[in-house]
């Protein structure tokens, strides 16, 4: 017996298995629909926009954004997130201050104005929408890993 | 060449001193009424020509309209939300009183000229032109305290208790209390902004 009969038995038996799962209407990303049917768009969720600042999961996350940012531009020629989170507009907007990371260039070194890498701020935060989550999630809080660990040495 | 100038004078000439003389055979009421009348079919003429370039459609026949802001104000809130209202052109652009709108008129022929000598004939010339021009905006609204927005939006009868947090305290600190104006702080609602380097209030 060779080798190549081996493999090849083998991938007869993953196929079958395979075959037998997506029988077995495995959930896939077309909601069950066979290809030539348009299955519904789901709703669009509404952006919260409550104003409550929410808890970060760990400290260095960017915190999500707790307003609404409809149509607000963020282009080479207008960033309207500036225009309430400069240092120099937190006094008429009453927001809080982008931190002093998004002065720093790679090497840490405070610049005087935005680092160029942090002006797009979209890459990193985001609005929140009140939909149901696809998914569970099984994220576990740093205090809670802390909690455990400490209770599991008492 | 010249003697047919000089025919042409002389009939000009003759139809005055006709228009000029006292009517002999028409009578004075025939006259003020028929004036009356004329008067009427031109007012409402000039009215009805201002009133049809007064809309949407004729502000984007120009492609420099339709391909520039027109196109920009579709994913924005005032062509598209919950309630289904919508602004057009004129609602922000034209004033809604007769002096203004005759004086923004009189502007905007100058716009005319543009577009037959191709001023902002492209998306890359208009956008050289878009600081210069959305500053006649801001400088406009400013002067008259926005009144294009407040003909929609009033103050008055804004419910702050409605509005995000945000807003509120925005409107009750700065608006009410007359020391700002709409579009002191909502520039660009509309449509994109130009480079806001030295705008007050961008960074
Ligand atoms: C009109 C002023 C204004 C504008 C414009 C604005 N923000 Fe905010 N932002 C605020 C205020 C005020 C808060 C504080 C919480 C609140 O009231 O919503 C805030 C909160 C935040 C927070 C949460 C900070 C934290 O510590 O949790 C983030 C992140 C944020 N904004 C990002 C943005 C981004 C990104 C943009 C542009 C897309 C933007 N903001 C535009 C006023 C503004
Ligand atoms: C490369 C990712 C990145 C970009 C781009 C970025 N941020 Fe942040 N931001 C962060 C992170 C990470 C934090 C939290 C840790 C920290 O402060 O650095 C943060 C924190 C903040 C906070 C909270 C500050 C505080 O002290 O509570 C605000 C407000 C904020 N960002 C606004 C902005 C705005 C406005 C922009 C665009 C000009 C922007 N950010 C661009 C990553 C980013
Ligand atoms: C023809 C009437 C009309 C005019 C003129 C008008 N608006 Fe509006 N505006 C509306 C409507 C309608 C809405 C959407 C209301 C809704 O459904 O929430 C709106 C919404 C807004 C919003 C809310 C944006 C958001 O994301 O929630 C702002 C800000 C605003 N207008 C500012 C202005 C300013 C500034 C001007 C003057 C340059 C102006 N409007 C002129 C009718 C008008
Ligand atoms: C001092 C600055 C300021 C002035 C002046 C001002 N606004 Fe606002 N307005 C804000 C801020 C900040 C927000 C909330 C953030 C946003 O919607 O971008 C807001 C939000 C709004 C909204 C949406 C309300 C909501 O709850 O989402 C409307 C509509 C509006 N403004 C209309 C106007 C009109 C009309 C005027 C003039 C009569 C005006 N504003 C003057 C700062 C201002
Ligand atoms: C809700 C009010 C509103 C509506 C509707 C609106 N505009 Fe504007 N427009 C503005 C404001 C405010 C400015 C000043 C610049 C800015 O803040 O974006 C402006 C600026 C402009 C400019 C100068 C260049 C620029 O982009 O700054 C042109 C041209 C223009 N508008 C044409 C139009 C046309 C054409 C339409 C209809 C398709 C239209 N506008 C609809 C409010 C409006």
């Amino acid at each position: 017996m060779n080798i190549k009969f081996f493999i090849s038995l083998f991938l007869c038996g993953a196929l079958l298995v395979g075959g037998i799962a997506l029988a077995d209407g495995v959930a896939n990303l077309r909601g069950g629909k066979d290809i030539g049917t348009e299955p519904d768009a789901p709703a669009v969720g509404k952006i919260e926009d409550k104003d409550l600042k929410r808890v970060r999961n760990y400290p260095e996350q960017p915190p999500t954004i707790p307003h609404d940012i409809r149509d607000y531009e963020v282009t080479k020629n207008a960033n309207k997130c500036l225009s309430c989170h400069s240092r120099s507009r937190t006094g008429e907007s009453q927001a809080p201050m982008v931190s002093v990371t998004h002065f720093m260039d790679r090497d840490y070194q405070v610049l005087a104005t935005i680092s160029p890498r942090r002006y797009f701020c979209n890459q990193c935060h985001v609005p929140q929408m009140d939909v149901k989550p696809l998914i569970e999630n099984t994220f576990v809080d740093v205090d809670e890993l802390l909690e455990q660990e400490t209770s599991g040495n008492d | 060449m010249t003697n047919s100038i000089s025919k042409v004078w002389s009939l000009l000439v003759s139809i005055w001193q006709r228009a000029n003389r006292p009517a002999k055979y028409l009578s004075i009421g025939f006259l003020t009424l028929g004036g009356f009348v004329a008067g009427v079919i031109f007012w409402g003429g000039f009215n009805t020509a201002l009133e049809l370039t007064n809309t949407e459609e004729f502000c984007i026949s120009c492609h420099e309209m339709r391909d520039n802001v027109f196109s920009e104000l579709q994913s924005t809130i005032h062509y598209s939300n919950r309630s289904g209202v919508r602004a057009t052109c004129p609602d922000c652009h034209v004033p809604h009183n007769w002096t203004d709108k005759i004086a923004r008129k009189m502007q905007a022929s100058k716009e005319v000229y543009g577009k037959i000598f191709g001023t902002i004939s492209t998306r890359e010339k208009f956008l050289e032109q878009r600081r210069r021009l959305a500053g006649h905006e801001w400088e406009r609204l400013s002067a008259n305290d926005s009144l294009e927005c407040r003909n929609c939006h009033s103050a008055e009868s804004m419910d702050i208790t409605a509005q995000g947090s945000r807003a509120a305290t925005a409107h009750q600190q700065f608006l009410f209390t007359g020391e700002k104006t709409c579009i002191d702080c909502h520039k660009g609602i509309a449509h994109e902004l130009p480079d806001m380097t030295g705008v007050p209030g961008w960074k």
